[in-house]
């Protein structure tokens, strides 16, 4: 076991273990809010470093067998790293939004300032 | 005049895309030269020129839809790519208190208001994806016209606007305002 | 080598178990938007499953096909959201 390889193991077991914290967050938080909060971030977390882990395995065995697919590999992981930065937060905005629209309140909520504000605009619009 | 410069950042911003997404999608033929074929092609490049002129044509009309071309700036896209690192520190730190608060079960959830004042579209937009992609808080509704954005928060504080966004606002006024 | 190879087969082998845990969330879901949820869940997990097979087989083409899928199941996520909106407002 030499030391890039054990860097390369510590890598996949933190992604390992922020997605299954992500996964378990799915079925233990009471609403969907909440479950959005555990589960898109949580999981984008871990495959965020599962890109690092296969990141640092190309460039690993680009260096030993100088071969040029494992420098294609780690460029493509670096694009999809990128995409997956760029569509996950966005998804999970949209998925808030069209819960809130269908009438799904907070659970366990302390404080709501959007019904407070949906409520004030109903009430010009009467 | 007005759409030739929309048409021209159109076509940038597509033909960019493209580099960037065929970058090294060549074979590996020559073991000598590794440089060989992560670098385009001829041919490669003239598709993607044809490609992006077609769609600079189709939709230059929904990207540019102000006159307001400062992102053309490439200092701006540089703070951007700096902006990056406090961006993932901010998410490591955040990550595991939500890994906390899940293996614990204590949560206080509840939809907080929050006014960044920040005038561009750009800017509320890095800043409603920055601080969804920082767990604890996610943003559930955007009202364009005021400013203002409704965050759902998973442990209630006060001072919001300050907690959840501070840092944020002031990376983002430095680059899209 | 092969040592590494088959620690990526074993993240894949866990990252399927969490898939199907994420599957139950799709049955049991009270609401609509609890099933899409689960469904953007497992979008990731697959997207991260894939990247780590195309390091396990030395395949860049898989990757290719990550970065493809992440934006369709995107597209897919934003379609199921819109439908939700305005299954109630018209």
């Amino acid at each position: 076991m030499t030391l890039p390889m054990l860097f390369i193991v510590i890598l996949l077991l933190i992604s390992l273990v922020f997605n299954g914290l992500g996964t378990i967050g799915l079925h233990r938080f009471p609403d969907v809010y909440t479950r959005l909060h555990a589960a898109t971030k949580c999981t984008t977390f871990g495959t965020i470093f599962i890109t690092f882990t296969v990141i640092a395995y190309s460039t690993r065995q680009y260096i030993l067998t100088d071969e040029a697919k494992f420098l294609n590999m780690a460029i493509h992981t670096l694009i999809a790293l990128a995409a997956l930065l760029l569509t996950n937060p966005t998804g999970a905005h949209a998925i808030a939004r069209a819960a809130h629209k269908m009438g799904i309140k907070p659970k366990k909520a302390v404080r709501d300032d959007l019904e407070e504000a949906d409520l004030q605009k109903k009430k010009e619009v009467d | 005049m007005k759409r030739g410069k929309a048409f021209v950042s159109t076509f940038l911003l597509a033909l960019f895309t493209y580099l960037v997404l065929t970058l090294a999608a060549g074979q590996s033929m020559a073991q000598d030269a590794p440089w060989d074929h992560i670098i385009w092609s001829f041919e490669e490049i003239i598709i993607g020129i044809s490609v992006s002129l077609i769609v600079a044509a189709l939709t230059d009309h929904i990207l540019c839809r102000k006159e307001d071309y400062r992102m053309l700036n490439p200092v701006r896209w540089l703070i951007i790519l700096v902006y990056s690192v406090p961006l993932f520190i901010e998410m490591a730190k955040a990550n595991i208190d939500v890994a906390y608060r899940v293996i614990t079960g204590k949560i206080e959830p509840g939809i907080v208001k929050i006014e960044p004042d920040l005038k561009t579209d750009l800017g509320i937009t890095i800043l409603a994806n920055s601080i969804t992609l920082t767990p604890g808080t996610l943003t559930v509704e955007v009202d364009d016209e005021k400013s203002e954005l409704y965050i759902h928060w998973i442990k209630m504080d006060d001072k919001p606007t300050e907690r959840i966004a501070g840092s944020f606002v002031r990376w983002i006024r430095r680059f899209a305002e | 080598m092969m040592e590494l190879t088959t620690l990526f087969y074993g993240a894949i082998a866990v990252l399927c178990v969490y898939i199907i845990i994420c599957t139950f969330r799709i049955f049991l879901g009270p609401t609509a938007a609890d099933r899409t949820v689960g469904l953007d869940t497992i979008n990731t997990l697959v997207v991260g499953s894939m990247i780590a097979l195309g390091a396990a087989m030395w395949e860049t083409l898989f990757i290719d096909i990550a970065i493809v899928y992440a934006v369709l199941s995107f597209v897919t996520t934003l379609f199921i959201a819109k439908y939700l909106e305005g299954g109630e407002s018209g």
